[in-house]
Parts: C-alpha cells; sequence; structure tokens
C-alpha cells in the first residue's frame, strides 16, 4: 500500500476564504511501544469543530492514538501537531484509573475540573460553587454531590468524570471508549452532551465500539486498524468492505518484525 | 476529680522534663499525623517504616564522628533517608524491580550497617537510645528542631494539599493537566524523611513512624473526608503522646514505647468501634433505609 496523502476530517466544506487549521495533524506519525508499532505510517487532519468517532477492532491502535494525540506518548517517528494550546486539551482514558476507595465526594471530583482555572494553589471557593452545580445538573447528578466516590454505580461515576470534562472547557476533547459497561439511558445522555460540545465549537475524538450509536450520533468516523483504513463522512467509511479489510488485521506483534523500510 | 487531676495533669505541672516531652509530642503529632493520613492514602504506610530503618546508618556515622550531637545526627539521618529513597525509586524505574521491593532491599542493608556502625564505638545505651529515642531528655535544639519540622511540614502540605489529593485520587488525570505530580511525590517523600527523623530524636528509628502510622490508621474509622481524616489524626496522636507519658510516669514503663502503646489502644478501639465501618456497626447495622 502507498502512503496515502493526508486525508481529512471536516464538518462541512470551507465556504470560500482561507481553511482554518487542522485542530490535529498526524504527519506520517507512528506509535508504538518497544519500536513495535500500534499505529503505522498515519497521515490525518482534525478538524476545528469536527465531531469524529475512532473505530476499529481491539488492538487497533485506539487508545494509542488518543493518548499520543493528548500528549502522553512520544511518537515512535513524525510529527503530531496540535492546534490547541496543550492545556485546551482534555482526555479521560478508558475506565480511568481512579481509586475509587480514596475519600472524595463527588462535588471535589468534579471541581478538580477547574484545575486550569485554578491552578495548583488557587482557591476553588464559594465563587465557583454555581459553576459546578451547574456541571453536575448537565450530567444528573445533582442531589449525590456529597456521596463518596467509592458509593457511586459505573454510569454514575462516568457521569461525574463528564462533569469534570464539562468544567475543563477544552477545545479539544478525547474520549477513549466513553460508554462502556453503561446502560441506554447514561449513553443517551452522555452523548447528548457530546453534541453539545460539538454546537459549542469543540473538537471530540472519541474511541468507540457500538457501530450502531457512531451511525446514529458521529458525523466524522476514522477506520483504524494499525493503519488507517478509511476516514471521512460515517456512511462512507462504515461500509462491510472497510470493515472486512479492518477485522483482517493482524493483532500480535510479529516478534521478529524488521525495521521498517517503508518510505516517510 | 481531684484523681484525674493527679494522673493526667499534675506529673507536667510538678516536672519540667514531662513538659519538654509533652511538647516535642504534641509538636511531633501535629505534622507526623497528617503525613501519615497521606502514606496511607498512597498505600505507602510500609514504605514509611523502611524509610524509618533507612535513617539509621547516617544517623549512626553521624555519631561515630561527632558522639551524641544533634545537628550531626539530624543531618546524618536526611542525607541517609534522601539517599535510599533517591536509589529505591531509580531502581524501580531503570529495572523490572518494583519499589517496593527495591525499597525492602535498600532498607535492610541500611538497617544493618547503622547497627554495625553504631556498636563499632558506642555501647549498648547508645544503641538502645538511638533505637527507642529518649523522649523524657528533650533539650532546647531538640525541640526547636520538632517545632521547625512541624512548621514546614504544615506549611507544605498546605501547599500541595490538592495535588497530593488528585495523584491519590486519579494519577492519569493530573498527569494530562499539569506536571506536578512527580515533584510532588518527590516533596511528600522530603516531608517523611523530615517527620522521621524529628521522631527519631524522640522515639528512636524503630517507633518515630509509630506516631505517623497509627493515628493515621485510626483516623480511617472516624472520617470520611481526608481533611476530617487528618484532623482527627492529629488528635489521636496528640492523645496518644499525653497518655502514653502520663502512663509511663505513673507506671515506671519506658516513654516512647508507652505513647505508641497507648496509639495502638486507640487504633484497636476505632477498629472495633469506630463509626466509618468500625468491626461492631458492621456486625450489627441498622436496618436498611428507603433509599
Amino acid at each position: 500500500m502507498n502512503a496515502p496523502a493526508a486525508q481529512s476530517v471536516s464538518p462541512a466544506p470551507q465556504q470560500g476564504g482561507r481553511p482554518s487549521p487542522p485542530a490535529l495533524r498526524f504527519d506520517n506519525v507512528t506509535l508504538g511501544y518497544d519500536r513495535h508499532p500500534a499505529v503505522h505510517h498515519l497521515h490525518l487532519d482534525i478538524a476545528p469543530g469536527s465531531l469524529t468517532a475512532i473505530v476499529g477492532p481491539n488492538g487497533a491502535g485506539k487508545s494509542t492514538l488518543l493518548k499520543a494525540a493528548a500528549g502522553l506518548i512520544r511518537p515512535l517517528d513524525g510529527v503530531i501537531q496540535r492546534g490547541v494550546p496543550a492545556r485546551r486539551i482534555a482526555y479521560l482514558p478508558q475506565a480511568a484509573a481512579l481509586d475509587n476507595s480514596f475519600p472524595l465526594t463527588v462535588y471535589d471530583l468534579v471541581a478538580m475540573g477547574l484545575w486550569e482555572r485554578c491552578g495548583l494553589f488557587g482557591r476553588i471557593g464559594q465563587r465557583h460553587a454555581p459553576r459546578i452545580a451547574e456541571a453536575l445538573r448537565a450530567v444528573g447528578l445533582t442531589g449525590l454531590e456529597r456521596r463518596p466516590i467509592g458509593a457511586l454505580s459505573g454510569g454514575q461515576l462516568q457521569r461525574a468524570l463528564f462533569a469534570r470534562l464539562l468544567l475543563q472547557d477544552a477545545a479539544l476533547i478525547l474520549l477513549d471508549e466513553p460508554f462502556n459497561a453503561l446502560d441506554a439511558a447514561t449513553v443517551a445522555d452522555l452523548t447528548a452532551l457530546i453534541h453539545r460540545w460539538r454546537d459549542e465549537g469543540r473538537t471530540v475524538l472519541a474511541a468507540l465500539h457500538d457501530l450502531e450509536l457512531v451511525r446514529a450520533s458521529f458525523p466524522q468516523t476514522l477506520l483504524l486498524a494499525r493503519e488507517l483504513i478509511a476516514c471521512g463522512p460515517t456512511d462512507v467509511v462504515l461500509t462491510d468492505a472497510n470493515l472486512a479489510r479492518a477485522r483482517r488485521m493482524s493483532e500480535a506483534p510479529d516478534p521478529h518484525a524488521a525495521p521498517c523500510v517503508r518510505a516517510a | 476529680m481531684h484523681a484525674i487531676y493527679a494522673w493526667l495533669i499534675g506529673p507536667f505541672v510538678e516536672f519540667d522534663f514531662l513538659r519538654r516531652a509533652l511538647v516535642g509530642a504534641l509538636a511531633l503529632s501535629l505534622s507526623g499525623a497528617p503525613v501519615g493520613v497521606f502514606l496511607m492514602l498512597r498505600r505507602m504506610s510500609l514504605t514509611g517504616d523502611a524509610m524509618a530503618h533507612a535513617i539509621l546508618p547516617g544517623a549512626a556515622i553521624g555519631y561515630l564522628l561527632y558522639g551524641l550531637s544533634l545537628p550531626a545526627m539530624t543531618f546524618g539521618g536526611l542525607a541517609a533517608g534522601f539517599v535510599v529513597a533517591l536509589l529505591a525509586g531509580a531502581v524501580a524505574r531503570l529495572t523490572q524491580l518494583r519499589e517496593d521491593a527495591s525499597m525492602a532491599a535498600f532498607y535492610l542493608l541500611s538497617l544493618a550497617l547503622g547497627v554495625t556502625i553504631v556498636s563499632l564505638r558506642g555501647s549498648n545505651v547508645d544503641l538502645l537510645h538511638v533505637l527507642f529515642g529518649s523522649v523524657l531528655a528533650l533539650d532546647d535544639a531538640t525541640l526547636i528542631l520538632l517545632g521547625a519540622v512541624a512548621v514546614i511540614t504544615l506549611f507544605s502540605l498546605a501547599a500541595l494539599w490538592r495535588p497530593l489529593v488528585v495523584e491519590c485520587v486519579d494519577p492519569g488525570f493530573l498527569r494530562s493537566v499539569s506536571r506536578a505530580g512527580a515533584p510532588t511525590h518527590l516533596i511528600f517523600l522530603v516531608l517523611l524523611v523530615l517527620n522521621l527523623v524529628a521522631g527519631f530524636h524522640a522515639l528512636g528509628t524503630l517507633l518515630a513512624v509509630g506516631v505517623i502510622v497509627l493515628p493515621a490508621v485510626s483516623a480511617r474509622f472516624w472520617a470520611r473526608q481526608v481533611t476530617g481524616m487528618a484532623g482527627v489524626a492529629i488528635i489521636v496522636a496528640a492523645l496518644s503522646g499525653w497518655l502514653g507519658l502520663a502512663l509511663s510516669y505513673h507506671h515506671g514503663l519506658p516513654a516512647g514505647p508507652a505513647i505508641i502503646l497507648v496509639a495502638g489502644g486507640i487504633y484497636v478501639l476505632s477498629l472495633l468501634l469506630g463509626r466509618v465501618g468500625g468491626l461492631v456497626w458492621r456486625a450489627l447495622p441498622g436496618r436498611h433505609l428507603e433509599a
């Protein structure tokens, strides 16, 4: 396969003037661990204000891609350009590694989202109470402010983490399988929030497994199987042919793989 | 009434050395107990124990060179504590050994080295002093040291409270919003070593960690939030110091172990009766609520 030219995910055709710079640009990016690539030679632009689902089989590199976009791992090769400053990127990891035995209330967990505004030492006080209450209301957790986080159900915890994302007020939001093990009502509520972010002009990238949900709620899709299979409008990307190609991708890294010689 | 006064307050009014011991114990409670709360929440309680042994050779070298000198033993202890903490961290990062395993290796080495060094020159009395401290013989300089450590610890904890809490709950989140994680961990280890060295003068290397860890694990049974836990831990530590000293005075017990024994007693009581998850309340749960 030839290295494809940069493919672009854009919310709407640009009218007339200059196209705005991408929120994220992957320029021949290879990501991986111990030199074994998890994502291979990726060329990709994510347009500002787009709402994109990342789809692919297990081991396709979805989480790796999001971590790299968040700046948590370095590319083995290539360059990632971010159109937004690092402090305006919010990243919600898959099943957040949260110590829920820690004696913390829901209110305090959500208030962490004010970090960018209050920093290490700034006071979080009455001044911020209305914003925190509004975020809790938006995710439907009003009344549970004083609950310890250990007493929340899986769905309630994920709602609280979305409330924290709301307060982070990020321009680029990266969600790694945010709907795992949640019931339909929770998924519907949180999807509505994601749409609200899109309407506010934020760029959202979410790794997802549920293709029905992607077809119904995500206008753009990026199909990944360690290589970029396709990206663009969801109905164009999620064809049987593309999905079959993604499934054929082998999962295990070859322990004897030779150094990659593909042209950069 | 008179009996209570005679038992709990009288000795401290009468004897200067007991008052000094009490002031030292209170200063240790103020700083050590909140550090212990974070040790517990970070699942590092046993690390505290290991670090307590690790400071021994440094203090022993100070002792070997300058005798029972406060500054020499303090600086020696601080240096040894930092070296072991940094080495254990570095080994954990560079090899496949986990931090707890490499910490265990270094502290055992440290402890053996320390006891050897003390024995080279001193008598068994000196060894006992280093291992178990001398809370009944605190001079001005030692009290100032304990007070200074308490002030430094409280101000540092106040400043670092947020990153400490966030790093315990959700380290991934802290990494994504700030680079404060690694420095916070390091400063916390420094505070731990400071408190161990301060506690070492009063209670010795073996028991210093007792006033740090026991009040914290007791507090877990009384408070639901971190702030409350730190408050309860301070009260438990202060009570242990006071009751322990009184007990040691009236019954001729060694003072340091008496303080730790009282703290241990409070822990057992908390474990049984604590309002937050104590065993008795678990055995007799009330009827469940409607919602």
